[in-house]
């Protein structure tokens, strides 16, 4: 078993950890804040919809987001309390954008909701897969990603590892640390439930070897559980990057674009093993997290967190310094400065740093790249980024995506290594947004393009319909021309009538039927006023008329 | 406010460029002992001279002076051309050089990083073909030679005197290129006989091999430090040591054994310091093995076939030529694109 | 002197060939050019190049018979691609045709709306849901932002409303560098 070790990935950085600091309190839970502020989109996937009104009162526990299709996972109130806005206020993003929140003011008695037995092991996989998702289970190691979606029995593609996520490899954040040194049992319960629920047969265990007590720990709860393997990986960024730590434990490399369960591989962060413990085993939906305060903070510790507190609190909890300059949440290396200290920590904040100057020293000024390839010698993705970054300065995005700007997984070893200063991961940030966005773009192009074409198809369709219903029209009622006037003989052909026929007959049969067309308009148009039927002129327009407009 | 990472290496440009600089030391200081302090009056001049070219060239671009001077890049051309040319040229063969590697080389192509050629080789070729008397009185090492002092040296390069006779002579290649065409006519002479007829040193020439060793140790020192890959020197010595060992095997009495070729010229200067240069290199380790051998191949046939005494400047010119080729077919397989998509199968063919 | 010159005309000869092989083999499918004319353009629709429409501009550009700068809602970048895409040459958005305008969808004012129907015969890409003397609204995600719609409105209810990024559209800015000196 110890062959594991030999994967290993290319690349990788060793920066200094800065977890100590944070390592040597035991989690404390975070006190209620008196407003939490619970933003519906916490999931890779679509924004939940609201299932409370302003005012009404909620449980501890209860849904108030529901999922939006599949790809979504549901909120649900972090204490009992009244809501007291649904509104759009600013999430912790890099954007500093508004989102839609609920807002609840806590009532204090953090009163649980009535809990729902339900007994997975019983339950068909798709009910324990819809179970998941309403109890909005979703990674915690910072992609949110919903979790119900990485199990799915039905797939081709049976798994046979699972591996849990305990690698946490970047400096400053200990939260899965102190997650597993105290509650290892509960995170191996969760294990050997998805196992169960992915079919998979072995479960590995990935700890870096700079965290001895959690392994010991973990290896201690893991002790009497077959198929449960504890294995020790070299302290090495970014380990902990899901494809890396597949590629350091199976030595399978997942391409961008593709499910590690193709590979028979499924890959979980023991925050989330330990969520999906919680939801099916005590119907604890996902209401708190472990978050780590380090940085210039009086006690650098980790806290257990209501989703929805907002970050201003658990700094003052954790006593902030004078100086600090801005927060990031998540890692120095992946995680992002936030916008502000009134936004609420979320599903996805494992972190959050108070940063000051003398703690982290500010990125001094870019240099021109001399293509040296310390960031191709160090790059995870085997990518070469000093050419990415040609091409993303210079807006060539075609050639950073023939490059493999998709596949970078934005760790940051570049930009740690580059001796130029260049902020390389922003060049690709800003290719793969802009990149999105022309997609969008197009994709709008696209569908005005087919609107219109189907607009004048029908249009022209309209015309030629009723060029065809006049031609019906008059070709009828010149039948009925031919019959009134009974001017020549049986058998002549129409021909004859109109040539050879008087010419006041055929004025007067020309009135006729202009009469008669003014009499059909009057009466349909009589009669619509009466149905109010809007099939007349006005639906002809109608966009549900081009089978578009439900889509 | 820029995005993450918000962590850094310590060693940005300027700790590399001084690193390089350090590196080079131990070869200047030996290079002083056996040709003289004319070296260092020529590192003087040439750093002297590229520092003005480089503020003069930025004012006119239009941009900060700080950044780019503090970069050190200005003074390791500097010092690469200065290490390259005999060291009693004079001042303003040097200048002229520095200048040309300055302006020409590295800023009408854009500056920093955007420059093909290797500034100084780029210098050092233009120089042989402008000026090649010049860059061929090489002072002479050893028993029976005088080296020469300060004063004279300061004389024969600051002073407008050339009177170089008995102080300079053919350098090992030369002497080995010339001996080895012989005289028009004449009976080509033995290797054997030309090794010994030049006063060569052991290896490579009197001075020379200890010079080379000195930069060895350098580019050691910066391969170790990591700031420089193993792949560019290591390469081109083992295929610089194959080429002439297959011309030497297959004809001993004509051509010079590996030892020579590794050792003499620019061979060592050339293999740490100068295909080592990240801006015209390839960027890629395939790419950079593939860079490093053609300039061996090109280096030797130079040397042997060419008509100027060291082939390493143009061998390292013809290469940066073929770097964004290189580059673009030897780019490595992206992370999960190198396995087929049987991987699956192999997996379950395993068990 | 002669073998670095029979080295590089070797290599010349090399070079020629790779970039002879690599433009014959990833020559760009023919699609015809009307196509890929229409495939630059935003396909708002909205008639301001002076055609009916982005297709018939598309021929007409196409056809060497219009300028390549008469499209405001593409701007400047869909002028440098189109410019790029037949070999001509730059040139600035010509104003007589408009300026670019930041991206825009049109909102019906629901309370005032007469259910004329007027601006959904105006639509060129059926936005607008509504039925005679019923309310009308526009949909967002189709409207295109052409603001045809909005003259015919009798009763002048329709307003343009600037679409604002959300999390989700949010980009990220270039990286600033600052070489040159601030003069
Ligand atoms: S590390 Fe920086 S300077 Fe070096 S090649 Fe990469 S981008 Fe260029
Ligand atoms: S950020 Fe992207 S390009 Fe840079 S090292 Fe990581 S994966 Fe490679
Ligand atoms: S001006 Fe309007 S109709 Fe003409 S090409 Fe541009 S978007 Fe299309």
């Amino acid at each position: 078993m110890n062959r594991r070790r030999g994967f290993g990935f290319h690349g990788g950085i060793e920066p200094n950890s800065y977890k100590s600091e944070t390592t040597r309190l035991p989690i404390r839970v975070a006190p209620i804040s008196e407003e939490l502020v619970v933003p519906l989109h916490q999931n890779i996937g679509g924004t939940p919809r609201p299932l409370v009104r302003v005012g009404e009162y909620v449980f501890k526990g209860q849904r108030i987001g529901a999922a939006d299709g599949n790809i979504s996972a549901a909120v649900h109130a972090p204490t009992s309390g009244h809501v007291t806005a649904l509104e759009l206020r600013q999430v912790p993003h890099a954007s500093g954008l508004a989102d839609p929140v609920v807002v609840i003011r806590a009532d204090g008695e953090d009163a649980w909701m009535a809990p729902e037995p339900f007994d997975w092991r019983a339950a068909p996989p798709d009910a324990v897969r819809d179970y998941l998702r309403d109890a909005g289970v979703v990674g915690l190691g910072g992609a949110v990603f919903p979790s119900h979606l990485k199990m799915r029995p039905g797939d081709a593609d049976a798994i046979d590892t699972l591996i849990l996520n305990g690698a946490e490899c970047e400096p400053f954040i200990t939260c899965d640390d102190l997650l597993m040194r105290e509650r290892a049992a509960t995170i191996l319960r969760g294990a050997s439930i998805l196992a169960r629920l992915t079919g998979a047969r072995e479960t590995l265990v990935g700890i870096e070897d700079n965290k001895p007590e959690a392994i010991a720990a973990m290896r201690q709860a893991g002790a009497g559980m077959a198929g449960v393997e504890v294995v020790v990986l070299p302290t090495r960024y970014p380990t902990g990057g899901a494809k890396q730590l597949i590629r350091a434990l199976t030595g399978i490399e997942v391409p961008h674009g593709a499910r590690s369960t193709e590979f028979g591989v499924q890959c979980f962060n023991v925050g989330t093993a330990h969520a999906v413990a919680d939801a099916l085993e005590r119907g604890r939906p996902l209401i708190s997290r472990i978050v780590t305060v380090a940085g210039a903070v009086r006690t650098p510790r980790n806290y257990e967190v209501l989703i929805g507190t907002p970050v201003r609190e658990l700094l003052a909890d954790a006593g902030m310094m004078a100086g600090v300059e801005r927060v990031l949440m998540g890692g120095p290396m992946m995680g992002f400065a936030l916008p502000g200290y009134a936004v609420p920590v979320v599903k996805a904040t494992n972190c959050l740093i108070a940063w000051t100057p003398g703690l982290l020293p500010e990125q001094p000024e870019e240099r021109p790249c001399i293509r040296c390839g310390a960031c191709a010698e160090v790059c995870p993705a085997d990518l070469q980024p000093l050419e990415l970054y040609w091409y993303a300065r210079g807006n060539q995005f075609g050639k950073a995506q023939e490059y493999g700007v998709f596949d970078c997984i934005e760790c940051g070893c570049c930009a740690y290594v580059c001796p130029s200063n260049i902020r390389l991961v922003d060049y690709y940030r800003y290719a793969k947004s802009e990149i999105w966005a022309s997609e969008r773009d197009k994709a709008r192009a696209d569908a005005a393009r087919a609107r219109f074409d189907a607009r004048n198809a029908r249009i022209e369709r309209e015309k030629s319909e009723r060029a065809a219903r006049v031609a019906a029209k008059t070709a009828a009622s010149r039948a009925a021309v031919s019959a009134i006037p009974d001017a020549s003989a049986d058998g002549v052909s129409e021909p004859s009538v109109s040539n050879a026929g008087p010419a006041s007959g055929s004025e007067a049969a020309k009135h006729a039927l202009i009469a008669q067309a003014l009499a059909r308009v009057r009466a349909r148009q009589a009669g619509q006023d009466v149905a109010d039927d809007p099939g007349g002129a006005a639906g002809a327009h109608q966009p549900g008329d081009t089978g578009h407009t439900t889509s | 406010m820029s995005g993450a990472p918000y962590l850094h290496r310590a060693r940005s440009v300027p700790v590399i460029m001084l690193w390089v600089l350090a590196a080079l030391l131990p070869g200047i200081v030996v290079h002083a002992g056996f040709f003289g302090p004319g070296i260092l009056m020529q590192l003087v001049v040439s750093s002297l001279a590229a520092l003005v070219a480089e503020s003069a060239v930025l004012a006119l671009r239009g941009q900060r002076l700080a950044p780019a001077l503090s970069d050190g890049s200005a003074l390791v051309t500097a010092f690469l051309l200065a290490l390259c040319l005999p060291p009693l040229s004079p001042w303003w063969l040097t200048a002229l050089g520095s200048v040309f590697a300055i302006v020409v080389a590295k800023h009408l192509y854009g500056g920093l990083g955007q420059n093909p050629f290797n500034p100084a080789m780029a210098a050092y070729a233009m120089l042989i073909v402008a000026f090649p008397a010049l860059m061929s009185q090489w002072p002479l090492a050893g028993e029976g030679h005088q080296v020469a002092g300060f004063g004279e040296s300061w004389r024969l390069v600051f002073g407008g005197e050339r009177a170089l006779d008995g102080i300079t002579g053919a350098t090992p290649l030369d002497a080995l290129r010339t001996g080895m065409r012989g005289l028009p006519g004449a009976a080509p002479p033995q290797i054997s006989t030309v090794m010994a007829g030049s006063g060569l040193g052991v290896i490579a020439g009197v001075g020379w091999e200890w010079v080379a060793a000195a930069y060895a140790l350098g580019g050691l020192l910066l391969v170790a430090l990591r700031v420089i890959s193993w792949h560019v020197p290591t390469t081109f010595l083992v295929v610089l040591a194959l080429i002439s060992a297959l011309f030497w095997m297959v004809d001993p009495a004509s051509h010079a054994p590996p030892w020579f070729h590794v050792v003499a010229g620019g061979s060592m200067l050339g293999a740490f310091f100068v295909a080592t240069d990240p801006v015209s290199g390839a960027s890629t380790p395939r790419g950079k093995c593939l860079f490093a051998a053609g300039i061996a191949v090109l280096t030797y046939l130079i040397r042997v076939f060419g008509a100027f005494p060291d082939g390493i400047a143009f061998a390292t010119l013809i290469m940066n030529l073929c770097v964004p080729i290189i580059d673009r077919t030897t780019q490595p397989p992206i992370f999960g694109h190198k396995q087929g998509p049987a991987r699956r199968g192999l997996r379950q063919g395993d068990r | 002197m002669l073998l670095p010159l029979l080295i590089m005309t070797g290599l010349a000869i090399v070079l020629g060939a790779v970039m002879g092989y690599v433009s014959v083999r990833f020559r760009a499918d023919s699609d015809p050019l009307v196509d890929k004319v229409d495939a630059i353009l935003p396909q708002t629709q909205c008639g301001q190049c002076g055609y009916p429409g982005c297709r018939p501009y598309a021929e007409a550009i196409a056809n060497q018979e219009a300028e390549i700068n008469q499209c405001p809602p593409g701007g400047d970048e869909g002028i440098r691609k189109l410019a790029e895409l037949l070999g001509r040459e730059y040139k600035p958005l010509d104003a007589a045709h408009g300026a670019e305008k930041p991206k825009s969808v049109a909102v019906i004012d629901e309370a005032t709306c007469i259910g004329c129907t007027l601006c959904i015969q105006a639509c060129p890409v059926d936005a607008i849901v509504g039925a005679a003397k019923q309310m009308h609204t526009v949909v967002a995600t189709l409207c295109t932002g052409c603001e045809l719609c909005v003259p015919p409105c009798p009763v002048d209810c329709i307003r343009m409303e600037l679409v604002r990024d959300t999390v989700d559209t949010w980009k990220w800015r270039r990286p600033i560098i600052p070489i040159k000196a601030v003069a």
